[in-house]
C-alpha cells in the first residue's frame, strides 16, 4: 500500500510497485484528465506535478509517489479556473484537446518558477509535450497571455 | 468519383420531408417520411420516423442539435450548429449540441473528407428556415398580426414593439406543419449579409472542457466489471497464425488472467493473441511476457526499398493502371516533341500516429453489443463487427466520444475488433488498448508511392503535354470498396479517388493524361490509410515540384508559369454552386500570396522562396489554396530551416472564422512536419519506427512564422480540415531549389539528399 496526496487528499494506492503513476490516477481513483500517450516520456500528455515539479507519470512508478504530493489537471484549480486554463479558453487553443491536459501541467510548472518567461523560455520548456493537432501557435500565445493575467492579479 | 460518393450520400435525404410538430412540451424538428396533411405531430411523437431528428426546442426556448459528425478538434458541432441556428433565428446562448450514438435513423455516419460542412450547409440551412417559418407563422397568430409584419430573429418574433419568445411558442404547442422536399428546396435561404452567425467570431463549444480534464475520449470509458486486455500483434498483417503461446513468464504478474486466441470471422485480425488482466499495467507487461510463435504470413520481408521498386517499374510500364485524365492525345504530342523532360517523385510511408492510441471497450448487455469508442466512420465498421461478432448491424450499438485525433486512423474502426472478439470469448465487458507501438504496428499508414512525371515541350518551348503515372497502395480498394470509381473509359470500381485526386488538377494541358496505379506489393503487405489529405496530399507533392521543373526548364518565373495554365479556360472554368470561378479563383489566391510574401525581393545567400498551389480534397469540392515557403539551406548538413510560410485560402464563405484558422494553421504544420519530419519505412514486412523514441512529428521548436490569410467570399463553402497539407512540402522543395539549386524528389526531404544534390 502506497499512501501520497492527490489533490490535497489522502490516498493509498493499492496497485503493484512498479505500477505506473498515470494508470493509478486514472484507474484507481479515476482521475481521467490524464492521458496516455506514448509511455517512454516522450510526449507529455500524462504530465502531472510531483511536489510542482513536471512529471511523467507514465514513466513514474507510484511508489516515486509515496508520502509526495500529486497534483493533476483536476487540482490545478479549484474553480478550473487557473490563468493558463482561461487564457486556453480565450485564445481557442485545443483541437482534439487530448494532450492539453499535459499541456498545461507542463505550462503552470514553467509559469510557477519563471512568471515572465520569454518566448525562446516557453519553447524551451515546452518542446517535449507533443500536440498532434500542431496547436503549438495557440499554446505559445497562451502561455504569453496567462502569464500576463498572473502578473495582473499580483 | 467524387460526385458518385455524393450522389450515394445525398439522396435519401433530399426526398425527404421535413416535419415539425409539437411532442409534448417540445417542438421537434426533422426529416421523415411523406405523412398526411396533420399528421406531423402524430408520426413525429410516435417517433413513426425513420429518419434524422436534427433538432428539438424545449419550453425554455433551448435549442438541442444533434450532431452525428466525430468530434476530433474541428470543432464540427459548433460549426454545424451555427449553420442551422443563424437560419432558424434563434440566439446562439439557447443552443446546445449532443454528439449522438449510432442508430440507423441518423443515415450515413462518415467524418472525413472535409466534407462536413460542404455535404450539410444546404441541408441545414434548408431545415433552419423551415423552422424559422412555423415559428414566424405560429408567433404572428400569437401577436395577432400579418407574418409579413414580423421578424424572427435572437429567439424571438418581433412585430415592432411587440414579441414572443421561441419558448412562449413551443410551450403553446399546437404546430403541425410539413414541408415536401420541393417546398424545402423553394425555402428562401438567408442571404450572406442578413447572417447573424456564419462567419461571426465564436467560441467552440467543445473547448471549455479540453482545457479542464473533463472532456471524455473513448480512453476514458469504464463498464462495470470490465477486464483490461492489451493485443499481441503479429508480424505480418495478413496471413499469419499462431503456432504456440507460452505464458508462463506472464502467470507471476500481479492480475493477469489469462490469454485469448482470437479466431475472427472477419478475417479483419489474422493471428492474433490478447493478454488479460484485472488492470491495464499488468495487461501490458503480460503482454511483454508472454511468448507467441507465429507462423507469418507471405509478407515477412517486405521492405520499404520493395514497395518503391515495385512502384517505379509500375510508373515505368504503360500499359499498367487505369486511365483518371485523358485529355487531348499525350502520344501524339511526345512523337511531334521537340524535347522532352521526365521525373520521379517518391514518398515514404507515415503514420497516422494519433495521440490517443487505438482503443475500445465492449460490453453484451441485454441481447444488444455496445462498443464504446471513438471513431470516424461508424457506417463502415459496423458491417464488420456484425460478421466478427456474427450478429445482426441491428444488435451493436457504437457509442461515440471525443476522439484524441482522427487524421483519417479512425476512419476505420477495425481497433474495435479485437475488443468484441476478447468480450465475447471471456463473456465479460473488455477495455481493450493499443499501447503506441501496438498502435503504430496496426495503423493503417498513408502507403508510400511513386509518381512519374513525362512532359512535352514544342517546338516554341511551351509544354505540349504530360503524362503523369502514380502508383501506391489503395486505401478504398480494401476497405471501401463501394467507393471505387470508373475510370475515364468506364472501367467501373477501378479507381481509388482517394488515391490519385489532385492529378485532375485546374492547370489547362492541351494533351495530359493520368494513369491510377495499385501497388500490389503494397496492398498486400499492409492496410494502406486515408491520412489527413489523402491522395492530394503525396499527388500535390509530385505535381507542384514538377511544375516547379518546368518552369525552371522554359525559364520562367514559377508564379507566371502558372498563372499562365491557371485560365479558367474549357473544363476548369468551374460551376455553381462549388466550384464558381474554377481556375481563376486558384489564380487569385496565388496572386495574393505572391504579393504578400516578398516574391521578388533579394534574398541573403542560401534563401529562396518557392511556391505551390492546391485545389483541396476533390475536383467537386475545390478548395483554393497557394502557399509561399520561405527557406535557408545549411550547405554543410543538408537542414533546411522553414523560416516562414505564407497562405492564402478560399474556401467560399466561413462558418466558424477561428475554427476555420485553426484548421489551417495545424494542417499548415501537418504538411510541414511530413515534408521535414515525419516518415518511416517498411522493414521486414512492418514499419520500423513505432515510438516518439525514432518517430518525431514537429515540435514547437520547429514551427515557423505564419502568415495566413482567408478570401472574404459568399460563395459555397467548402472543406478546410484537410487542403492545406498539400501545398507546403512542394512549397518548400521548391525553395530549395530557389536557394541552393538541389532538386529534392523524395519526400520527406532528408538532409543527406540535399547534401548529395549540392556535391554532384
Amino acid at each position: 500500500m502506497i499512501e501520497f496526496m492527490l489533490n490535497g487528499q489522502k490516498v493509498s494506492s493499492q496497485a503493484a510497485e512498479d505500477t505506473p503513476l498515470l494508470w493509478v490516477i486514472r484507474d484507481e481513483f479515476a482521475l481521467k484528465g490524464t492521458k496516455f500517450g506514448c509511455g517512454i516520456a516522450q510526449c507529455g500528455a500524462c504530465t502531472v506535478h510531483l511536489d510542482g515539479e513536471a512529471t511523467r507519470s507514465c514513466v513514474t512508478p507510484v511508489t516515486a509517489a509515496a508520502n509526495r504530493e500529486v497534483t493533476t489537471i483536476e487540482g490545478l484549480d479549484p474553480q478550473n479556473k487557473h490563468p493558463l486554463q482561461l487564457a486556453w479558453i480565450e485564445l481557442q487553443v485545443p483541437q482534439c484537446g487530448y494532450c492539453q491536459s499535459g499541456q498545461i501541467m507542463q505550462a503552470a510548472e514553467l509559469l510557477d518558477k519563471n512568471p515572465n518567461p520569454s518566448d525562446a523560455d516557453i519553447v524551451t520548456h515546452m518542446n517535449g509535450n507533443l500536440c498532434r493537432c500542431m496547436a503549438y501557435p495557440r499554446i505559445k500565445q497562451a502561455i504569453r497571455l496567462a502569464a500576463t493575467m498572473s502578473e495582473g492579479e499580483s | 468519383m467524387a460526385k458518385a460518393i455524393m450522389q450515394d450520400e445525398m439522396p435519401t435525404l433530399s426526398r425527404r420531408s421535413f416535419l415539425i410538430g409539437s411532442v409534448g412540451t417540445v417542438l421537434v424538428m426533422a426529416f421523415g417520411p411523406l405523412v398526411p396533411a396533420g399528421c406531423s405531430r402524430k408520426a413525429l411523437s410516435d417517433r413513426q420516423f425513420s429518419p434524422t431528428v436534427w433538432f428539438e426546442m424545449d419550453a425554455e426556448g433551448t435549442t438541442l442539435i444533434n450532431i452525428a459528425k466525430a468530434e476530433m478538434g474541428q470543432h464540427v458541432g459548433t460549426a454545424l450548429a451555427r449553420v442551422v441556428a443563424d437560419e432558424l433565428g434563434v440566439a446562439w446562448n439557447d443552443v446546445q449540441i449532443k454528439h449522438v450514438d449510432t442508430n440507423p435513423k441518423w443515415g450515413y455516419m462518415v467524418t472525413g473528407g472535409s466534407w462536413s460542412v460542404f455535404k450539410s450547409f444546404k441541408q441545414l440551412s434548408q431545415a433552419g428556415a423551415a423552422g424559422r417559418m412555423v415559428l414566424l407563422e405560429a408567433g404572428a397568430k400569437m401577436l395577432d398580426v400579418s407574418t409579413t409584419d414580423c421578424v424572427a430573429e435572437d429567439s424571438f418574433v418581433i412585430a415592432g414593439s411587440r414579441k414572443v419568445s421561441y419558448a412562449e411558442i413551443v410551450r403553446n404547442g399546437e404546430i403541425d406543419r410539413q414541408f415536401t422536399a420541393e417546398e424545402m428546396e423553394a425555402l428562401p435561404i438567408k442571404p450572406a449579409a442578413d447572417r447573424r452567425l456564419i462567419g461571426k467570431s465564436t467560441k467552440a463549444l467543445d473547448i471549455p472542457q479540453k482545457a479542464t480534464g473533463e472532456a471524455v475520449y473513448g480512453l476514458d470509458v469504464e463498464r462495470p466489471g470490465m477486464v483490461y486486455a492489451r493485443p499481441l500483434i503479429p508480424p505480418t498483417r495478413y496471413g499469419s497464425t499462431v503456432k504456440g503461446v507460452d505464458d508462463g513468464a506472464a502467470k507471476t504478474i500481479d492480475g493477469y488472467i489469462g490469454y485469448e486466441i482470437l479466431e475472427d470471422p472477419s478475417q479483419t485480425l489474422q493471428g492474433w493473441v490478447v493478454a488479460v488482466a484485472d488492470n491495464y499495467w499488468s495487461a501490458q507487461k503480460a503482454a511483454d511476457a508472454i511468448k507467441v510463435v507465429w507462423s507469418p504470413g507471405p509478407t515477412a520481408d517486405v521492405s520499404e526499398e520493395a514497395i518503391w521498386a515495385e512502384g517505379t517499374s509500375l510508373t515505368e510500364d504503360k500499359g499498367s493502371g487505369v486511365l483518371f485524365v485523358e485529355e487531348g492525345n499525350v502520344d501524339a504530342a511526345r512523337s511531334a516533341a521537340s524535347s522532352m523532360h521526365s521525373a520521379t517523385y517518391r514518398t515514404a510511408t507515415a503514420l497516422h500516429f494519433t495521440l490517443e492510441p487505438a482503443n475500445a471497450v465492449a460490453e453484451y448487455a441485454d441481447g444488444i453489443w455496445h462498443i464504446y469508442s471513438g471513431n470516424q466512420w461508424q457506417s463502415l465498421i459496423l458491417p464488420v463487427l456484425s460478421k466478427a461478432l456474427d450478429v445482426p448491424e441491428e444488435q451493436i450499438v457504437i457509442h461515440q466520444y471525443y476522439l484524441g485525433g482522427g487524421f483519417g486512423r479512425r476512419l476505420y474502426g477495425d481497433y474495435m475488433v479485437p475488443a468484441v472478439l476478447t468480450a465475447k470469448a471471456l463473456g465479460k465487458p473488455v477495455k481493450l488498448v493499443f499501447t503506441r507501438s501496438d498502435d503504430s504496428r496496426f495503423d493503417c499508414p498513408r502507403s508510400a508511392s511513386v509518381q512519374r512525371f513525362d512532359a512535352s515541350f514544342d517546338a516554341d518551348g511551351n509544354v505540349s503535354g504530360i503524362e503523369h503515372a502514380a502508383a501506391a497502395g489503395w486505401p478504398t480498394l480494401t476497405m471501401a470498396y463501394f467507393f471505387m470509381g470508373p475510370s475515364v473509359d468506364g472501367k467501373e470500381k477501378s479507381v481509388d479517388g482517394f488515391s490519385i485526386n489532385g492529378a485532375d488538377h485546374w492547370y489547362s494541358l492541351p494533351n495530359h493524361r493520368v494513369r491510377a496505379i495499385n501497388n500490389d506489393l503494397a496492398q498486400r503487405t499492409f492496410l494502406p490509410g486515408w491520412l489527413r489529405s489523402v491522395g492530394p496530399g503525396w499527388i500535390g507533392w509530385g505535381v507542384e515540384s514538377f511544375m516547379d521543373e518546368l518552369a525552371a526548364l522554359t525559364g520562367t518565373d514559377p508564379i507566371e508559369f502558372r498563372l499562365k495554365l491557371l485560365d479558367g479556360a474549357g473544363k476548369n472554368a468551374g460551376k455553381a454552386p462549388e466550384s464558381v470561378g474554377g481556375a481563376k479563383r486558384l489564380a487569385d489566391v496565388l496572386k495574393r500570396v505572391r504579393d504578400k510574401s516578398g516574391w521578388s525581393k533579394e534574398l541573403p545567400a542560401d534563401e529562396g522562396l518557392g511556391v505551390a498551389v492546391a485545389a483541396g480534397q476533390e475536383r467537386t469540392m475545390p478548395t483554393w489554396i497557394a502557399c509561399v515557403a520561405h527557406v535557408k539551406v545549411d550547405r554543410d548538413t543538408g537542414n533546411v530551416d522553414v523560416k516562414r510560410l505564407s497562405l492564402c485560402v478560399d474556401c467560399g464563405s466561413v462558418v466558424h472564422p477561428d475554427g476555420a484558422l485553426a484548421q489551417v494553421q495545424g494542417s499548415t504544420l501537418w504538411g510541414l512536419s511530413l515534408a521535414l519530419h515525419e516518415g518511416t519505412r517498411f522493414e521486414n514486412g512492418e514499419v520500423a519506427d513505432t515510438n516518439l523514441d525514432s518517430y518525431s512529428p514537429l515540435r514547437m521548436q520547429d514551427v515557423p512564422e505564419l502568415d495566413i490569410e482567408f478570401v472574404d467570399s459568399d460563395e459555397f463553402p467548402v472543406g478546410l480540415g484537410e487542403p492545406s497539407v498539400i501545398v507546403v512540402g512542394p512549397a518548400i522543395a521548391n525553395a530549395i531549389y530557389q536557394a541552393v539549386g538541389v532538386r529534392v524528389r523524395d519526400l520527406p526531404i532528408r538532409a543527406q539528399a540535399i547534401k548529395d544534390g549540392l556535391q554532384t
